[in-house]
């Protein structure tokens, strides 16, 4: 479907008005603001270091004192969960970001060209398309290590293929334009064409799909942490506590449930805003929704 | 059409292919051995063992071997179950998967769509919200939560439920629920927004203005032709809720794939973990090629040529 309007009418004022207009993703938003700001102030506002034992509290129901409760080493969950925020969010959005800038690249080479350059880096998007990605990440993680690096490498190179789908199919639209065929008549160089003139210009999609992204990355991080793979103790994203809780729910279902709640909050958030920048950025699906 | 089922076979024969030749090298390279255990052996008897397994071979070497063992339909034996072969421990485990992963994709499908046409159909009212919010709650719950909570209420609680035994038809209740979750919920989102735009367009306004009622033009016209994304999601859908989820398998103590899938790996079970990912890609490919076939159905304008 080729739009003979420049993908740049997404007018930034009026997409703003757009986004502001739906409550649940602008409540999101200012949910996502505070658990950012929680990550970033973590170990200035938390009540107790994310590592301090005390066993003679352990195990504790949520109290005045231990909000969320204790664990089986007496740690404070509710502090606990605190730093989480820092690890779940620096993993989900680094790693969507570096699959992004890998997809674009790859993705923009592939749809401005077209021809044999398509076609061979296609192939080599259709073999990563094709892995599962829970198993491409298991055996990226074996490879790289149980670390952040580790991790952060092998969500990147089972996510990348996404963004480079999605990229390319913007350039094989955008390269048709007549802005583009404007700017080759001026001389641009194709660097120049690629990343001054289009890329600017796929900014809403691109921004909605990096929105998507970072919950899904979050849990597969989480699903790591679940077979053992994750971060390794004492850090502990939020993944990592709702493991620790699954195993002790029968007897403590706090350890799980809070754990669980909050990247459940999270998700929900991230997901509520993608839909809101969707419905604000992209202009066919505002047709629909007045419509 | 005989030229482009043909033409589509190699291209799944190719994909398949590829995806088996990068699981076996990403795993070669991943650290630990198959017999690694607490002790490190003595060399003589690792090289032994080894040599036994043909693992002191060039990797080349090795892969070539594994793919003439495929030919002949051999899959070779497990490393970590002694003496089992794989194609046994498959064929044992596939039907508890496969009958708990059709139970979850006919949720999906049969909740999932209707909820989604549902909610385009009534857009912007409180039925839309509401089955919006349900959606994006179901994508955002990690599945294990989902499948932990399933049986704290059910099983424990209210005790209707057999919590975490394989025995009957009664125990792939609760796993199907938490496996259909996740994509009913995909399902219900694209088709509201397939649909959304669907119903923008002219052909809906024509029919709209035929007099047609409401619910035929949503149901009969709209959603066939909203139908497409929802087809191509189905494909890969399918291959991984048929061959099961781990984090499900592990909760319900369900005897399968889906478990084999990950500890497998994590036992660096060579065997069994291409035989794992060779049923994944067979199952992925087939459905690939039977929702290329059903686009034809959905939509005549479709032409399946080379």
């Amino acid at each position: 479907m080729i739009r003979d309007v420049l993908p740049a009418a997404v007018n930034l004022r009026s997409a703003i008005r757009r986004f502001t207009r739906h409550r649940g993703a602008l409540v999101c938003l200012v949910l996502l603001c505070a658990f950012a700001v929680i990550a970033l102030l973590a170990p200035w506002i938390a009540p107790f270091p994310f590592d301090e034992q005390d066993i003679a509290s352990r195990l504790q129901e949520p109290s005045a004192v231990h909000w969320m409760g204790t664990d089986s080493l007496g740690r404070d969950l509710f502090s606990r969960l605190m730093f989480g925020a820092r690890l779940s969010l620096a993993v989900g959005i680094t790693t969507a970001l570096s699959a992004l800038v890998l997809g674009t690249i790859t993705g923009s080479l592939a749809g401005y060209f077209g021809g044999l350059a398509d076609r061979v880096l296609m192939r080599l998007v259709d073999v990563f398309y094709i892995f599962p990605v829970l198993l491409m990440a298991i055996l990226l993680t074996l490879i790289a290590g149980r670390g952040f690096v580790g991790i952060f490498l092998a969500l990147t190179l089972a996510t990348w293929v996404f963004q480079a789908r999605l990229v390319r199919s913007l350039y094989l639209q955008a390269r048709e334009l007549p802005y583009v065929e404007g700017a080759r008549a001026v001389g641009a160089s194709h660097f120049s064409i690629m990343y001054r003139h289009i890329l600017p210009n796929l900014w809403g999609p691109i921004l909605v799909s990096l929105t998507y992204q970072i919950p899904t990355n979050i849990l597969a991080e989480s699903f790591l942490s679940f077979i053992g793979l994750g971060l390794q103790p004492p850090l502990s994203s939020w993944g990592t506590l709702a493991n620790e809780g699954f195993r002790a729910m029968r007897s403590y279902p706090h350890l799980m449930l809070f754990p669980g709640g909050v990247l459940f909050i999270a998700m929900l958030a991230f997901n509520f805003v993608g839909d809101g920048l969707r419905e604000a950025l992209d202009p066919t699906s505002k047709q629909g929704f007045t419509g | 059409m005989l030229r482009y089922a043909l033409r589509r076979s190699i291209d799944a024969a190719v994909t398949l292919a590829l995806l088996v030749a990068m699981t076996f090298f990403l795993l070669r390279l991943a650290p630990g051995g198959p017999f690694d255990g607490e002790k490190a052996w003595p060399p003589a008897v690792k090289a032994n063992i080894d040599k036994h397994y043909g693992l002191d071979q060039p990797l080349p070497k090795q892969f070539v071997h594994w793919m003439g063992d495929l030919i002949r339909l051999d899959l070779n034996e497990s490393f970590h179950y002694e003496g089992l072969p794989v194609r046994q421990i498959i064929a044992e485990a596939l039907p508890p998967s496969a009958w708990v992963g059709f139970w979850a994709l006919l949720l999906s499908v049969g909740i999932g769509l209707p909820l989604g046409a549902l909610a385009a159909w009534k857009r912007n009212t409180w039925v839309d919200f509401s089955a919006t919010f349900a959606a994006i709650s179901g994508v955002s719950l990690p599945t294990y939560l989902v499948a932990s909570l399933l049986v704290l209420v059910f099983s424990l609680k209210l005790g209707w439920l057999p919590p975490a035994l394989w025995e009957g038809p009664s125990s792939a209740i609760l796993p199907a629920l938490s496996l259909a979750l996740r994509p009913l919920c995909l399902i219900a989102r694209l088709t509201r927004s397939t649909m959304l735009e669907a119903m923008a367009s002219d052909y809906v306004r024509t029919a709209m203005a035929k007099g047609l009622s409401d619910p035929v033009v949503v149901f009969k016209h709209a959603l066939r032709n909203s139908l497409i994304p929802v087809v191509t999601l189905l494909g890969p859908m399918t291959a991984s809720l048929v061959t099961g989820s781990f984090v499900v398998e592990v909760v319900f103590q369900i005897p399968g794939v889906g478990k084999h899938f990950v500890t497998a790996v994590l036992n660096r079970d060579y065997p069994l973990v291409m035989g794992t990912t060779l049923l994944y890609g067979l199952i992925l490919v087939s459905c690939n090629l039977a929702v290329d076939l059903a686009y034809a159905w959905v939509d005549p304008r479709i032409r399946l040529e080379g």
